[in-house]
């Protein structure tokens, strides 16, 4: 028989630890591999110019890996982002190149046009109840086909320096006038961005354990927490300090920053968020419980088209131009990053950090085996694997469990 | 007939932190109908694990003695082999695939893996005759009722050269037709000589066809008793489920009742799938402040369709009638209007359409009524975790905290978190649907009691229940459907088993 027990225990740093295992391991997987990379490539991975790759490279990833994880949360899928990123990216190029409309608009319009497609797709499964996998996997086609109608078979290009900024910029060092090393550090305003994020981290961290205390709310034990946030300081200055040498933050970085924060705390404290989540682990459940599910997963495939949307224009500013051939394949990146970061096929389950984790992961062994000079067999071949390994560790820890 | 076909002797089975089974004994004699009851959690369905095999040799103490040797089952397959069939509650046939494809799923009649789909068919409707079924064995399972599905089950069992079959829970889902050809169909089997073992709760049922009954109770045996040797009443069985008297099944309570709150009229409404059959006809009741009003009727009468269909058409199409609350018309075309309304609806299969299992019961408890714990749109987490403990507290939620998955929870402590669902959005009219469905007498009289406490609050109740003693001993008020249609409206002092019955048996004959 069941025994009453209202008292709540207090977890040992061992309990806590097992009970978290998923996103810690994820972590620690993410630094292990870039060590890894570090020490393989001899260095390279962690040099200014190539963390400021990486962040380049990957940008566009993460930022699909939001919208992708809350149409998989919502126990979805989607195809055709890839298609999409090679669609906006062309439309933006016609309007931009051919016709000759100041990015100011067309940023926007694209966006809309983004949203407008994923409303497409989200129609039919949403109201018309056909798997996601079909609609998409139709979109993935119809879209791919229509940009070669847009672009007649030809690259467009190249962009508008401005627009080219919106990828490939940097956000200028606003403190350059009390810069104490010029010659180390050429800018100084990211240094201090990052020194003052950690700071607020730690604050709001140690304000957040005040508070659950107050409310009789369990903490996590205190010298995780210390260690946690001491870990991710040292990180997170290195990583600022690097960039600092370099040329400070790339545009998209500030762009894919506030994005993270926006889609964490969509997913964790709104109550869209947390009905997403609802719909996923029992979508009977949620409509009988008076959530509109229908509305909802159709804005999630428009949110979803948003950002395919704003990652087109960002991958064909970087390129400097749209290519009917862009981002093939990137939905699978996508989704991979969404699954190694911990999210369940069958939804309900699955975390914004996981997935940018899990994103960065995919990125940081892309770029250091191109630094190593493996090439793009070995490239899939270790990605898929990696793939396989991160959803089983998920699958034997549940059993376990 | 004095052979024992199977002896179970002091089987001990623990899972972490729980003893599932004590020094539990069961002995079956060839050629008998052998059943075994007890409360849920009493141990019946993992008794029936360990002796199928399902719980492998080793997991457990004790030894089993089949047919006179003793035996060491590591699979199913084991036990399947030596005749001992086991048919669980949740069929396992495959909807999509025929009579005959199922009886000889896994077991195919085949040579070098080519089927021999003649021989198959026509050993199908051999065994099909057996069970008293015509079908064509190409028939789809999936077009044929419950009951039918049923027999194909034994049809299958019997295919396999059972000895010893095992039901579990077999009329859990037939009507009384249905469920009264498979019980023949059983005391047919007893005069072959096979030996059945079933596991009921419906205790007419047993009374009607057992040879034996043996009563568990938290994990041990408590007495098997003997049919042919005294008159066995249902009272009987009960004292030995519960271990006490059952006088105080339900808590008393003294109605203060007040004015209609729910009023439906001319409640018509079409079958969801089949689109051109009206299944609900001319649906009238009403609902009083501070009133448990239930609603009686065999399965397939129509009543969770009716509280569906109000319930934010959330069955059936074609929807015509009039809903009232207070007096004054409501819309309650959408859930959410119907829940603004000040209806909520517990839903009797709280596992699939109540709860989202591998949530925690905070978020269950809110999913609701998010807004009343959040600002623009955002959760104001403090507020939501109050709320949740609250709730946990007042309707004895037994877990470890707030943030114990729902899916970890006994049948009586998951209906409470639905119940905290719909009380946190504070409805006016609950419409509950078998809300004791699965759940055992102890946690049964605590829902009875919650149940109490908010008609006293002047919350009016409806409460849908396939258990007639639930009804009798719970509601001021009884409607009986079948059909589709309300056939009678009793009051307490005119409600009686009887009188639910006669109203059932002469609409029957009307129409």
């Amino acid at each position: 028989m069941v025994t009453e027990t209202t008292t709540q225990s207090t977890q040992s740093i061992g309990e806590y630890l097992r009970a978290n295992i998923r996103e810690y391991g994820l972590l620690v997987a993410l630094v292990v591999i870039m060590v890894f990379f570090q020490v393989l490539t001899g260095g390279v991975l962690f040099r200014p110019v190539n963390l400021t790759n990486l962040i380049l490279q990957n940008s566009f990833i993460v930022i699909m890996a939001l919208g992708m994880l809350l149409i998989i949360v919502a126990g979805h899928i989607d195809l055709s982002v890839g298609s999409i990123v090679a669609f906006t990216g062309g439309l933006s190029a016609i309007m931009l190149v051919k016709w000759g409309i100041h990015f100011s608009i067309v940023v926007p319009l694209c966006l809309v046009l983004g949203g407008l497609v994923g409303a497409a797709q989200g129609y039919w499964v949403a109201y018309q109840k056909i798997p996601a996998f079909i609609v998409t996997l139709a979109g993935m086609l119809v879209f791919r086909g229509l940009t070669y109608l847009i672009l007649e078979n030809r690259p467009i290009g190249p962009f508008p320096k401005d627009f080219q900024s919106l990828s490939t910029g940097f956000v200028p060092d606003f403190l350059s006038f009390i810069n104490p090393m010029p010659e180390t550090i050429t800018n100084l305003f990211s240094l201090v961005v990052v020194v003052v994020l950690v700071v607020l981290a730690v604050y709001y961290g140690l304000k957040n354990r005040a508070e659950n205390d107050r409310h009789g709310t369990e903490n996590e034990p205190f010298a995780f927490f210390a260690a946690q946030m001491g870990i991710i300081a040292v990180v997170a200055i290195f990583l600022g300090y690097q960039l600092s040498t370099y040329k400070g933050f790339p545009n998209v970085l500030v762009v894919m920053g506030l994005l993270i924060a926006l889609y964490t705390f969509v997913t964790t404290r709104s109550t869209i968020g947390r009905r997403i989540y609802a719909m996923g682990g029992n979508e009977k459940a949620a409509k009988l419980s008076g959530i509109n599910t229908e509305r909802l997963t159709f804005y999630t495939f428009v949110n979803m088209g948003v950002l395919a949307a704003l990652a087109g224009m960002i991958i064909a500013a970087r390129l400097n131009s749209a290519t009917p051939k862009a981002g093939v394949g990137f939905e699978l990146d996508v989704i991979a990053a969404c699954f190694i970061g911990g999210a369940s096929a069958s939804g309900g389950v699955g975390k914004i950090t996981g997935a940018v984790i899990g994103a960065f992961i995919m990125g940081v062994m892309n770029n250091g085996m191109s630094i190593m000079g493996l090439g793009i067999d070995y490239q899939q071949l270790v990605k898929g694997l990696v793939l396989l390994a991160a959803v089983f560790f998920d699958v034997y820890n549940k059993n376990k469990g | 007939m004095d052979n024992i076909i199977l002896e179970m002797r002091s089987i001990t089975k623990t899972f972490p932190g729980v003893k599932a089974l004590d020094n539990v004994s069961f002995k079956v004699r060839e050629g008998e109908i052998h059943a075994l009851v007890g409360e849920n959690g009493a141990g019946k369905s993992t008794l029936m694990k360990v002796l199928s095999g399902v719980y492998p040799a080793g997991s457990y103490e004790g030894e089993i003695h089949y047919a006179g040797e003793l035996r060491q089952f590591r699979t199913i397959s084991d036990s399947e082999h030596i005749g001992i069939i086991i048919i669980h509650q949740e069929l396992a046939l495959v909807p999509l695939l025929s009579i005959a494809e199922n009886i000889y799923l896994g077991n195919e009649i085949a040579e070098k893996g080519v089927i021999n789909w003649k021989q198959t068919f026509a050993r199908t409707k051999e065994l099909l005759a057996k069970v008293g079924l015509k079908e064509p064995p190409a028939t789809l399972i999936t077009d044929i009722g419950v009951g039918k599905q049923q027999l194909v089950e034994i049809a299958k069992a019997l295919s396999k050269k059972v000895r010893l079959l095992i039901l579990d829970e077999p009329t859990a889902s037939l009507n009384e037709t249905d469920s009264d050809a498979l019980l023949k169909l059983l005391m047919e089997f007893r005069k072959q000589g096979m030996t059945s073992i079933i596991i009921s709760h419906k205790l007419n049922e047993i009374k009607k066809v057992a040879d034996k009954i043996t009563i568990l109770r938290d994990g041990g045996t408590v007495e098997t008793l003997d049919c042919h040797n005294e008159d066995i009443s249902e009272d009987r069985i009960i004292k030995g489920m519960v271990g006490r008297d059952m006088e105080d099944r339900y808590p008393p309570r003294e109605p203060k009742i007040g004015e209609t709150l729910l009023e439906v009229k001319n409640w018509n409404v079409f079958h969801q799938q089949h689109r051109d059959r009206q299944f609900l006809h001319d649906v009238n009741f009403n609902v009083r402040a501070g009133e448990v009003v239930g609603i009686a009727g065999l399965m397939g009468a129509g009543r969770t369709e009716t509280a569906m269909s109000i319930f934010g058409k959330s069955w059936g199409h074609k929807i015509t009638g009039d809903v009232f609350m207070h007096g004054k018309p409501v819309d309650v075309s959408t859930i959410p209007k119907a829940i603004d309304a000040g209806l909520a609806y517990v839903t009797e299969d709280r596992k699939h359409l109540g709860l989202v299992l591998i949530d925690n019961i905070l978020h269950n408890t809110t999913l609701s009524n998010l807004e009343a714990v959040s600002s623009a749109g955002v959760i104001n987490d403090h507020e939501e975790r109050r709320v949740a403990s609250d709730y946990r507290q007042k309707l004895r939620i037994r877990s470890h905290s707030i943030y114990q998955e729902t899916v970890n929870l006994s049948g009586g402590n998951q209906q409470k978190v639905v119940l905290s669902k719909w009380l946190f959005t504070n409805p006016e009219v609950l419409i509950l649907d078998e809300p004791t469905r699965g759940i055992d007498v102890g946690a049964k009289y605590e829902i009875y009691t919650i149940i109490n406490q908010l008609a006293a609050e002047g919350k009016g109740i409806l409460m849908i229940s396939s258990e007639m003693p639930e009804l009798l001993g719970t509601c001021d008020r009884i409607y009986v459907m079948n059909e589709g249609r309300i056939v009678a409206e009793l009051s307490k002092a005119e409600a009686s088993q009887e009188s639910i019955m006669r109203a059932i048996m002469r609409s029957g004959e009307k129409h």
